[in-house]
């Protein structure tokens, strides 16, 4: 087993055991610590993946500013850890059969599929993760959604402060 | 590595982010989940662009085939804030008038 396998398994352990304690947890506070630990672990895999702008913009806005936003509003609407109303067994239950079994059913699909079967997928090679690649691209070919986006920011902010305010 | 494990990576990452909205009932546990699902996505879309990006390296050398994936990565990032900074605003608007975050209470939003 190669280095690159070792690291594969245990960082995506890591994500499925971290993203298993986000729903777990009773207190939401412990819910977001966990969701963080996922996006480490799955910038992590942006590394392995040579996809170095994507792991550090992965860190920088899920981890750094998104989760700091949910704790934020946590901490501001200060809920109480057992003021959650618990869903019923019978539903918890129907919820996680029905997790299961899209889970089951996507990965019998997945295995059947023969445009994905011997398909290896670049490791540690190429070039297109880089910031430079990936820059050229952004402000070349998508230049037009590039600045979209900016104004879809400033209308996402507007439309913050006007339902934060009344 | 074959493209199948990072397949069965993100669905298993996706389908406990489907698990997580159909469980819980605090609105913000919900949110998170469907954040979840999100970067399951994304993981997916950088892993199926080196899939391609591999196969074209093996032709031409300086070829950037596969850098779309990622572009749309950093857009789907970009949407992604925005929609939780709008969101977050709609679940403390909904905890001021109801004093609560349940799911539940947001099917009497007819009246």
């Amino acid at each position: 087993m190669s280095i690159l396998q070792i690291l594969f398994f245990a960082l995506s352990a890591f994500a499925i055991g971290s993203a298993i304690m986000v729903l777990v947890s009773k207190n939401p506070i412990h819910s977001v610590l966990w969701l963080i630990l996922v996006f480490f672990a799955i910038s992590g895999h942006y590394i392995l993946l040579n996809a170095q702008f994507l792991a550090i913009v992965n860190i920088i806005v899920y981890a750094g500013a998104i989760m700091v936003l949910f704790l934020f509003v946590i901490m501001l609407i200060n809920i109480k850890k057992d003021s959650e109303p618990q869903k019923q067994f019978l539903v918890k239950l129907l919820g996680v059969l029905a997790g299961g079994s899209f889970l089951t059913l996507l990965v019998a699909l997945i295995r059947q599929t023969e445009q994905m079967q011997g398909r290896q997928l670049l490791m540690k090679d190429g070039v297109i993760g880089l910031i430079h690649p990936l820059g050229k691209v952004l402000f070349t070919d998508y230049v037009v959604p590039f600045e979209i986006s900016s104004v879809l920011f400033l209308s996402a902010m507007v439309g913050a402060v006007i339902i934060g305010k009344k | 590595m074959p493209i199948q494990y990072y397949i069965f990576l993100c669905l298993a990452l996706f389908s406990i982010g489907v698990t997580g909205v159909l469980t819980r009932r605090n609105a913000i546990v919900v949110f998170m989940c469907i954040e979840l699902m999100l970067n399951a996505v994304n993981l997916l879309l950088v892993a199926f662009s080196k899939m391609f990006h591999g196969l074209a390296l093996a032709t031409d050398a300086t070829t950037t085939v596969g850098i779309e994936g990622q572009v749309f990565v950093f857009f789907i990032m970009v949407v992604a804030a925005a929609e939780v900074s709008v969101g977050l605003a709609i679940i403390v608007m909904m905890y001021r008038n109801t004093h609560s975050v349940d799911i539940n209470f947001l099917n009497r939003l007819k009246n």
